[in-house]
């Protein structure tokens, strides 16, 4: 009886350390995407680098813009592409315009093609860093200030940076 | 509580039997009842995902939309797969657990009876509030077994009930597992050192350890999804910093053992069988006991090769194919094993032999295409296919479910006291695996051809196998029946002896058949001959 009393308590101990661990597992699979740039995540906060600029090489810029379905939006980048060379700041404006009576809040969520360029796309400034507010029916521009590592690989030519702009109100309002 | 069950058992010397009407099933604590009320449960469950089947294949028997919406569609196949897996062969293989474990390690029951009760008893709560689904505004879960977010949150009403009732199959699995374990690790026969248990035994361990690995992790998952849904969270809302790639890693961290979990008491009930029919011991018995360790290890690091598609690093790509690929290597051991236990034995054709060497042959065609789903420069196409379709259905029926037919038959004289109609039974076999075939087989090619899964309606390339492919599902249907008609008639044949079958050497063939309602009251002694299979 106590045999079993003693099993039983220590089985009870690994379902509810599972549990946790199920859990634990979202801030290890942030730290892994931070690390990898895994799911073509990019950093989400301002880095600064000082890199001498590489002019003789040419890195295309792809930007790709989507919306939401639930999100009432218009979102597009100014520049469908642009040609830039490594280790040199450049600047890109994105407008967006909320298309309801209501004032909104916004979120745009960036991901970086192919995932080996992930971690040498280097965001200065971003409107993704944080969540950004819209009265009704406003439209502004939105600024990005980026920089491309050197340190690319060099089968790298085209990067694509997708954002996807999500209505993020209901979530906002959750987390003041 | 100690000195209580020590009176009950001096005062109750002689053999009382059952108690009388409903009590006796929803009071019990035997694990004999239990293990039937289990498999009975399982076959209703079966019926029912069996009868979705049916929806599913008939709409897709020709081009076209003819039968059902679209969105009922959605739901048939996402219930379908929740049924089968957590309602059908799951609680089969705890209803044999139940049965069996005691009797093949010579305890009197399992060690925490009440517990078992309960275990039970939450599977029609559980699956009666899934069922309850179906007639909910919105319908039920339509969003595929594996619950993606976003999809699944736009389910209805029916959102919560889906994710309780997935609580409670949880619930029941863990307590069901930790009975199991209890009962192996404090209650074998004295003699019965860890390494003589049998095959079906040591794979139920290794099972219940799985169980109670991951379970608890889908319950993680599914929790997060109701807050995201109903509390303001965001673990897999992008706009609010989270990630639903991410649920896709937990669910198949979850996912991934799962699949072991429903094919390794598979594994033990055809590592019982085999022996017996081929009148020899199994070969590499300890090998098989490795062999199963190494596959439950190896499940643990492979999830990710059901999301290759989702844009993954080189070096994970690789890990991931490599570690996926690497499971071949115990599963061919196995194979090997039990193609060895048959070398030159003096073989004989019984039904449970039957579906046991089906379920050999048609598990590794099942094993083949999942190495060919785990090469990740293939998957990109295969991925979302009837390919995965025909390979998944390969495992799982002629391979779980021909293995619990196979237990089924070759217990059940054991269960019944009397021998069940063997002919009924080959013909049973041979309907039975002649459909699953013409079922399975023709939507490797669809999936090649490139029609993806989860569709009501296909363009006509596609028509001439999906018309084959709903010919043999309507068959297997209806061949299911003959089963039941084994069972009803099961009392009806000769008297069966306490061995059943010639010279097998397992415990269970040692208590006569029918087996008492209590048996090894005493531990039984081992000889040379006995638990060493």
């Amino acid at each position: 009886m106590n045999a079993n009393r003693s099993l039983v308590a220590q089985l009870l101990i690994l379902t509810a350390g599972m549990f946790g661990f199920g859990f634990l597992l979202v801030p290890l699979y942030d730290v892994f995407c931070e690390i990898t740039g895994f799911g073509g995540r990019t950093n989400a906060e301002a880095v600064v680098v000082a890199e001498a600029p590489d002019l003789n090489r040419e890195i295309r810029i792809e930007f790709l813009t989507n919306v939401n379905s639930y999100a009432q939006f218009e979102f597009a980048s100014e520049l469908d592409s642009m040609t830039v060379n490594p280790g040199k700041m450049y600047y890109a404006t994105f407008t967006a315009k909320n298309l309801s009576a209501i004032d909104k809040v916004a979120q745009a969520v960036p991901s970086v093609a192919p995932v080996t360029a992930a971690e040498h796309f280097s965001k200065i400034e971003c409107f993704c860093f944080t969540s950004q507010n819209f009265l009704a029916n406003e439209q502004k521009a939105m600024p990005l200030q980026f920089i491309v590592d050197p340190n690319l690989p060099d089968y790298v030519d085209t990067i694509t940076l997708q954002y996807t702009f999500f209505d993020a109100t209901s979530v906002a309002s959750n987390n003041p | 509580m100690t000195t209580a069950v020590a009176d009950t058992l001096e005062e109750h010397h002689d053999d009382h039997g059952p108690a009388k009407g409903i009590g006796r099933w929803l009071f019990s604590t035997n694990h004999k009842d239990i293990g039937t009320m289990y498999l009975v449960f399982s076959l209703c469950m079966f019926f029912i995902g069996g009868a979705m089947a049916m929806v599913i294949r008939s709409e897709l028997a020709i081009p076209g939309l003819q039968f059902v919406h679209p969105e009922f569609f959605n739901q048939m196949t996402t219930m379908h797969a929740l049924i089968m897996v957590f309602g059908a062969v799951m609680p089969a293989f705890v209803g044999l657990a139940n049965w069996m474990i005691p009797l093949m390690i010579g305890a009197p029951d399992m060690a925490l009876p009440r517990m078992n009760n309960w275990s039970f008893w939450i599977l029609p709560v559980a699956f009666g509030i899934l069922l309850s689904t179906l007639f909910m505004p919105g319908g039920a879960p339509a969003g595929g077994w594996t619950m993606y977010p976003p999809l699944v949150l736009q389910t209805g009403d029916a959102f919560p009930f889906l994710i309780f009732s997935v609580h409670l199959m949880g619930i029941s699995s863990i307590m069901g597992s930790i009975n199991v374990i209890v009962t192996i690790i404090n209650m074998r026969a004295p003699d019965m050192t860890l390494l003589k248990m049998p095959m079906f035994v040591w794979t139920w361990l290794i099972t219940a350890y799985l169980l109670i690995a991951v379970m608890p992790v889908l319950a993680g998952a599914v929790t997060m999804l109701l807050t995201d849904q109903f509390f303001g969270t965001s673990f897999f809302l992008a706009a609010g910093g989270g990630d639903p790639v991410m649920f896709q890693h937990i669910f198949w961290f979850f996912g991934h053992p799962e699949v072991y979990i429903m094919i390794l008491p598979a594994f033990g009930v055809v590592s019982e069988i085999i022996p017996t029919f081929s009148r020899k011991p199994l070969f590499g018995h300890d090998s098989m006991v490795y062999a199963a360790s190494c596959i439950a290890f190896l499940s643990f690091i492979v999830w990710a090769h059901h999301m290759f598609t989702v844009g993954m690093p080189f070096t994970g790509q690789l890990f991931f194919m490599f570690a996926t690929m690497l499971i071949a290597v115990p599963t061919g051991v196995k194979i090997f094993n039990w193609v060895a236990t048959m070398w030159r034995g003096a073989m004989t054709f019984e039904t449970p032999m039957l579906f046991s060497l089906a379920f050999v042959f048609l598990f590794t065609i099942g094993g083949f295409s999942g190495l060919m789903l785990a090469l990740a420069p293939a998957d990109v196409q295969y991925h979302d296919t009837y390919f995965v379709v025909a390979h998944f259905h390969y495992v799982l029926v002629p391979g779980s479910v021909f293995a619990i037919m196979a237990g089924a038959y070759y217990w059940l004289p054991k269960w019944t006291g009397h021998m069940y109609n063997e002919t009924l039974g080959k013909i049973h076999f041979w309907t039975s695996t002649i459909f699953v075939n013409l079922t399975f087989f023709p939507m490797h090619f669809l999936g090649l051809a490139g029609m993806p899964r989860r569709i009501p309606d296909y363009s006509t390339q596609f028509a001439d196998f999906n018309t084959i492919a709903s010919i043999g599902a309507i068959g297997f249907g209806l061949s299911q029946l003959l089963f039941v008609a084994v069972l009803l008639t099961s009392k009806r044949g000769a008297k069966a002896t306490a061995e059943v079958w010639d010279n097998p050497t397992t415990l269970e063939w040692t208590v006569p058949s029918p087996a008492p309602f209590h048996t090894f009251d005493t531990p039984p002694k081992l000889d040379d001959s006995v638990g060493f299979h």
